[in-house]
């Protein structure tokens, strides 16, 4: 294995050569926030939660589509990145509409997490209560888009893990949404195979199963590891 | 064909062009065809015929002229005379106008519209990617190549290797037009060393910039020379295939460059074996949709690939992995519009245009309160006083300069104070503005600045693609305080968190879009802060733009 060393916050890091300055940091137990990666998804780039200051480059880093390189010198904690992280919660927050003591994710929800976690007691942004409409017309899973906060891991996961690509986004800007087939009700998509996965990966109460009420909804991410482990090794493959 | 037929195919046109003793051009360019300057070239076809002139006038179509403002345009090139301009022209001035430079007869009436070659508007111009726009014939190979036509590919294909053009473009020092300025030399020769089994040209055609329009002008005037440009760059870079893009609001010139890519094709000039040579190169037109975002160089590429058109993060960089992950050389349509005559004329000849460290010409869309608007071309560093004084003839009824935005939606405001600043890219940048792709909106003391920012902020908000949250959500919220603001119900405090979102947004954005759409705000801070402050405090509107009506139950 080619390894690579750089230095994070003053600590020098090994990481595998290939390997994101994300993932390197996350295996030195350095803490970077972030919601729209998933492991075992493509890179989107699209929250910006993660970004670093790298030494020698003008620019933020997003850490979770950028290579470690050799000698990096890399800050993940600094005031202006802290407060930065804490503006573009509020935005997420400002955007839809979270009301979190009626939603089904309260307690478990990744945004509200992040949120308590980088400090962030109050919004000050005017809230745009955009006027959103619930689908529940899958038998077995509703899309709640006033929870929903953008980061495609749902539309990822059918297209990419799935197969489906039941999911996509629509429209752009503020305007943006996640639509079913070609905008049509969940319920009546025939590619959707019911599958859950968008169910697991969602880090909002965006997509629940059907039933669970205020706080009940628990999600288990680990699953995408799981089945992508397996086919890596080729347990599916039975060619061989 | 090869280099001889091509050299004779233009000497037949010139001939023919010399057998007549007056030629009238029809500008036949978007804005002054809604002017309709259809029915003046009818007319002048009609009135040819039935005055049985036809062995010795002929009317044909040409690009633009430049003072699209006053449209329909005509220019007369009568056979040992000067030209004569005419600005807005009708139907009626048809048969004056052949009575005067074919018959000799003075009509006093016509000398009002005649626009004179030597007033500042043209001689302080020069023109170096649009020399041919006013000139040929658009539709017409022909009339292209008697205008010097694909000679410059020509000449590389026999005369230079790959790596003598990338040298021979660094040498000149052009640099992109599409708004970053980036050396175009160095690109291609990144994108000539990068290793590939198949490399792409793609000409960036998509100009979402509001009021922009040089690049439209360009590919409906002279589309062979964009399509020489990236043929020229093909050899370069080692590509064979290329992709035009252009938006579709833009059906004329797709219509154009359609035609073009078909009559060089049919000529032997691109495709196959170009020009007798072993080079082949195919050019394809993809038509955009209408996003703003999608000019972006990533987000462009998607939409080629037939994907959803929303940036992707750089690196990997388009020279490495562009289209379906093949090395692709990515410019502006102005940027190829300048490579037939760097290789005709030299890099030395080029380099000796324009400023130290922006060479060459700069076509800029001149609009707002000056007296003439249109489309100039000026060498880099001319100054702006003299663009806004000289060329535009100064200000609509004798009122104040107050500041010229350049760079749209990306760029910012330039106040009186600095009018002596040569337009380059560097001088710019140092003001906080760009040039960007050449939009040039002057304004008078009539323009409110927070109330012009706002509108720059509606159109990042309507044009953010949504994909990462701070542009999408940023761009909303500056666009609320601004209204505030501008309907005197903000506070002080509502200033200071729009500074620090101007912030946030610019160092977060993951594309160009979101990273650069704070910029008209910072711009008219920096210069224009008391206009804020008088607009927050005393509900006051300087340039008498904005109204208060909610200003006064909220300020209790
Ligand atoms: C939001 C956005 C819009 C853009 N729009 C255009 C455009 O309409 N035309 C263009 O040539 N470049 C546009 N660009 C710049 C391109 O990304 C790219 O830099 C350019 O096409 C490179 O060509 P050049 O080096 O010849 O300038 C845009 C960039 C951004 C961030
Ligand atoms: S999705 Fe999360 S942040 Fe939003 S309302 Fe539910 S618990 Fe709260
Ligand atoms: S349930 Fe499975 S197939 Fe259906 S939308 Fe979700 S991920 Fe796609
Ligand atoms: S529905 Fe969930 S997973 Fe999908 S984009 Fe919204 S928040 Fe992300
Ligand atoms: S900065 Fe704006 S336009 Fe660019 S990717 Fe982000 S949301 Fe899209
Ligand atoms: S985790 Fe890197 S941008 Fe979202
Ligand atoms: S469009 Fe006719 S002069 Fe510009």
């Amino acid at each position: 294995m080619t390894v690579v060393t750089l230095t994070i916050n003053d600590r020098l890091i090994s990481a595998k050569k290939g390997s994101t300055i994300l993932e390197a940091a996350e295996d030195a137990d350095i803490f970077i926030p972030t919601l729209c990666r998933l492991k075992g998804l493509s890179p989107r780039g699209g929250c910006r939660l993660c970004l670093v200051e790298v030494e020698g480059s003008p620019r933020l880093t997003a850490s979770c589509i950028t290579q470690a390189q050799e000698g990096m010198v890399v800050r993940t904690e600094t005031e202006t990145l802290g407060r930065y992280r804490r503006m573009i919660i509020e935005l997420l927050l400002t955007e839809r509409n979270h009301v979190c003591a009626v939603c089904v994710m309260n307690g478990r929800c990744e945004l509200q997490r992040m949120a308590a976690r980088l400090g962030v007691d109050h919004v000050r942004y005017e809230y745009r209560y955009p006027d959103l409409a619930v689908d529940a017309s899958h038998e077995r899973h509703v899309r709640d888009p006033n929870r929903c906060i953008l980061c495609a891991r749902c539309v990822r996961v059918c297209d990419e893990v799935e197969g489906a690509h039941t999911l996509d986004m629509m429209g752009r800007g503020i305007h943006t949404n996640v639509i079913t087939g070609m905008n049509i009700p969940w319920g009546k998509t025939r590619s959707c195979t019911s599958c859950g996965k968008c169910v697991q990966v969602c880090p909002t109460g965006a997509i629940f199963s059907k039933g669970t009420g205020v706080a009940e909804m628990e999600k288990r991410q680990d699953f995408l590891a799981w089945i992508l482990s397996g086919r890596d090794d080729n347990i599916w493959n039975w060619g061989e | 064909m090869n280099r001889i037929e091509l050299k004779a195919m233009a000497q037949v046109e010139q001939e023919r062009q010399a057998k007549f003793r007056c030629r009238i051009l029809c500008c036949m360019s978007t804005p002054c065809i809604s002017s309709g300057a259809s029915k003046i070239l009818a007319a002048f076809a009609d009135a040819i015929t039935a005055e049985g002139l036809a062995a010795e006038v002929e009317a044909a179509t040409s690009g633009c002229m430049g003072p699209c403002s006053r449209g329909p345009m005509v220019t007369i090139k009568n056979r040992g005379e000067a030209d004569v301009i005419y600005e807005r022209v009708t139907p009626e001035m048809v048969a004056p106008i052949l009575n005067r430079h074919v018959r000799g007869q003075t009509v006093p009436s016509l000398d009002a519209r005649i626009l004179s070659h030597d007033i500042p508007f043209f001689a302080k111009q020069e023109k170096v990617v649009l020399a041919g726009s006013g000139d040929i014939d658009p539709e017409r190979l022909e009339s292209c190549v008697a205008a010097g036509g694909y000679e410059a590919l020509g000449q590389v294909l026999r005369e230079m290797t790959p790596s003598d053009v990338c040298v021979e473009i660094l040498r000149s020092g052009l640099r992109g037009r599409g708004g970053a300025g980036y050396p175009t030399g160095f690109k291609w020769q990144r994108v000539q060393k990068a290793t590939g089994d198949r490399k792409y040209v793609v000409a960036n055609g998509d100009e979402g910039d509001p009021g922009a329009y040089m690049d439209r002008t360009l590919m409906e005037s002279d589309p062979h020379r964009v399509l020489e440009g990236m043929a020229v760059a093909g050899y370069a870079v080692g590509a064979d295939r290329g992709y035009i893009y252009v938006r579709r609001e833009y059906p004329l010139a797709a219509k154009r460059l359609e035609k073009a890519i078909t009559q060089a094709e049919r000529a032997g000039l691109l495709g196959n074996r170009a020009l007798d040579s072993p080079f082949n190169f195919r050019i394809d037109i993809r038509m955009g949709a209408g996003a703003f975002v999608c000019g972006e160089e990533t987000a462009l590429m998607q939409s080629i690939m037939g994907r959803r058109g929303q940036p992707v993060p750089r690196p990997p960089y388009p020279a490495q992995q562009g289209l379906w992950g093949a090395p692709t050389l990515i410019n502006n349509v102005e940027t190829f519009g300048n490579v037939a005559m760097i290789i005709n004329r030299g890099a030395e000849w080029y380099a000796g245009l324009g400023t130290e460290k922006s060479k060459g010409t700069k076509i800029f869309a001149l609009a707002g309160k000056t007296v003439n608007t249109g489309l100039i071309e000026v060498p880099m560093g001319i100054t702006l006083r003299e663009i806004v004084y000289d060329i535009g003839g100064g200000i609509q009824d004798g009122r104040a300069f107050k500041a010229a935005q350049t760079g749209g939606p990306s760029g910012g405001c330039i106040p009186a104070d600095n009018l002596d600043t040569p337009m380059d890219y560097e001088a710019l940048a140092a003001l906080g503005s760009i040039m960007g792709s050449g939009g040039l909106i002057v304004m008078d003391d009539t323009s409110c600045m927070p109330d012009v920012a706002r509108f720059f902020m509606a159109f990042c908000m309507d044009e953010s693609c949504g994909k990462c949250g701070p542009c999408r959500g940023g761009t909303v919220q500056m666009h609320r305080i601004l209204t505030r603001i501008t309907e005197g119900a903000a506070t002080m405090k509502d200033l200071e968190n729009l500074e620090e979102l101007c912030g946030m947004v610019k160092d977060t954005s993951l594309c160009g879009l979101g990273q650069t759409a704070p910029n008209p705000i910072l711009s008219t801070l920096r210069f224009f802060r008391d206009e804020y402050e008088v607009h927050i405090r005393d509900h006051h509107c300087p340039a008498g733009v904005c109204r208060f009506d909610n200003a006064v139950s909220r300020a209790i």
